[in-house]
């Protein structure tokens, strides 16, 4: 089955009660931040505390993604050297803009990963891109280096690039958010939208995940627990998709054993793109239990 | 690694300690704990602290720790970020 990656939850990085308790809520991914989250001042702290969290506790199936200081700043490569042997499963890179960033990353994270024994491409990179430049080279970006399995939209500082502001329809965001999709799909990894800020306004925050849902996202990066349940409400497939999906894939197994290519199922044909949404169809289902 | 100047790391939110560390003259590590469960962990909090300051080649020094509940991993972490702001080093042997 595919990694579901519904929803990323940021957790700040000196934070040590939310560190230890991260992983109880229910989010596919969780990542713990020492970029913007952290002050200056404290951004030494924030990675010792990151990185014995990571060597000691057990976060049991959910997915460690670290997000690191960006190269380019004073803290960026302490950040690798240490988060790096911490192991964590993805190191997300902040403000990508080309594919250059990438590059340098991964051939960064391929010294430590061999001075300190670890097996070579372990550690896979995200990268996010928060601006007008960064959104151009998306596909350069998403193409850039092996360990990339996903590209993610930072709205905050992208909007402060496009010299506009959010929204709650995100018309500001479409064209980025499409980019983002579109070089995602074409590069064959996942795509994550942005936060939604507002905790109290439920009704913005579907809205909005059933926007980017439909847009074609994996799934959305979130600030608060009470923001993981309706994300994976919307991305479970109901009861009627579902048996719709397991009819899909048992006409197709049958097709496929009497040597036919092409079927028909309920007057519609089934071909491979339908079959393929049915088996996400059937990956949404299976991590909720639902089949 | 030679402490140069008093250091403070952590904070006293729940689930952390807040380790002020000062270089000291005498030949040992003399650690003064603050902890609402100093009874039933006190001795494993000294342990974590003292045993962290030798792995990382700190020999001399006198520790104030002001314990809210901290897991071993925090208090590692705590200790190692004050000595290196009382060390002045900025790049670690991770």
């Amino acid at each position: 089955m595919k990694k579901l990656r519904r929803t990323m939850m940021y957790v700040p990085g000196n934070n040590p009660g939310m560190i230890k308790d991260a992983h109880i809520y229910g989010a596919d991914s969780v990542m713990f931040d020492l970029e913007d989250s952290i002050s200056l001042k404290e951004k030494d702290s924030a990675r010792f505390l990151v990185y014995n969290a990571l060597k000691t506790i057990d976060y049991g199936e959910t997915e460690i993604v670290v997000r690191v200081n960006g190269l380019d700043s004073p803290f960026g490569k302490e950040d690798f050297e240490a988060i790096v042997r911490a192991e964590p499963e993805v190191i997300r890179l902040p403000k990508a803009e080309r594919a250059q960033d990438i590059s340098d990353a991964d051939y960064l994270i391929s010294k430590i990963e061999r001075k300190a024994g670890i097996e070579a491409g372990k550690i896979k990179l995200m990268a996010a891109i928060e601006s007008a430049v960064g959104v151009i080279n998306a596909y350069e970006i998403a193409k850039a280096s092996p360990r990339i399995i996903g590209i993610a939209i930072g709205a905050e500082d992208f909007v402060t690039d496009m010299k506009t502001t959010r929204s709650l329809d995100g018309i500001e965001l479409l064209m980025a958010r499409s980019q983002i999709v579109l070089a995602a799909r074409a590069a064959g990894i996942y795509a994550l939208d942005t936060v939604f800020s507002d905790v109290n306004d439920e009704h913005g925050f579907i809205k909005e995940v059933e926007l980017i849902k439909q847009l074609g996202f994996d799934g959305k990066s979130v600030i608060n627990p009470r923001q993981i349940d309706p994300v994976h409400k919307i991305y479970t497939p109901g009861k009627k998709e579902i048996d719709k999906a397991i009819r899909v894939i048992r006409a197709i197994e049958e097709a496929k054993a009497k040597g036919l290519g092409v079927i028909s199922l309920d007057g519609k044909m089934v071909d491979a793109p339908v079959v393929e949404r049915a088996k996400r169809v059937l990956d949404l289902a299976n991590c909720k239990g639902s089949i | 690694m030679d402490l140069k100047k008093i250091a403070v790391a952590g904070s006293l939110e729940s689930s952390d300690i807040l380790i002020t560390i000062e270089p000291s003259d005498e030949k040992e590590i003399y650690i003064h704990l603050k902890s609402s469960v100093e009874k039933q962990f006190g001795k494993q909090i000294i342990k974590t602290i003292r045993e962290t300051l030798i792995e990382i080649g700190v020999k001399k020094a006198v520790v104030r720790a002001v314990d809210k509940g901290a897991l071993d991993c925090v208090i590692k972490a705590r200790v190692q970020g004050a000595a290196c702001r009382a060390a002045g080093i900025i790049e670690y042997k991770w």
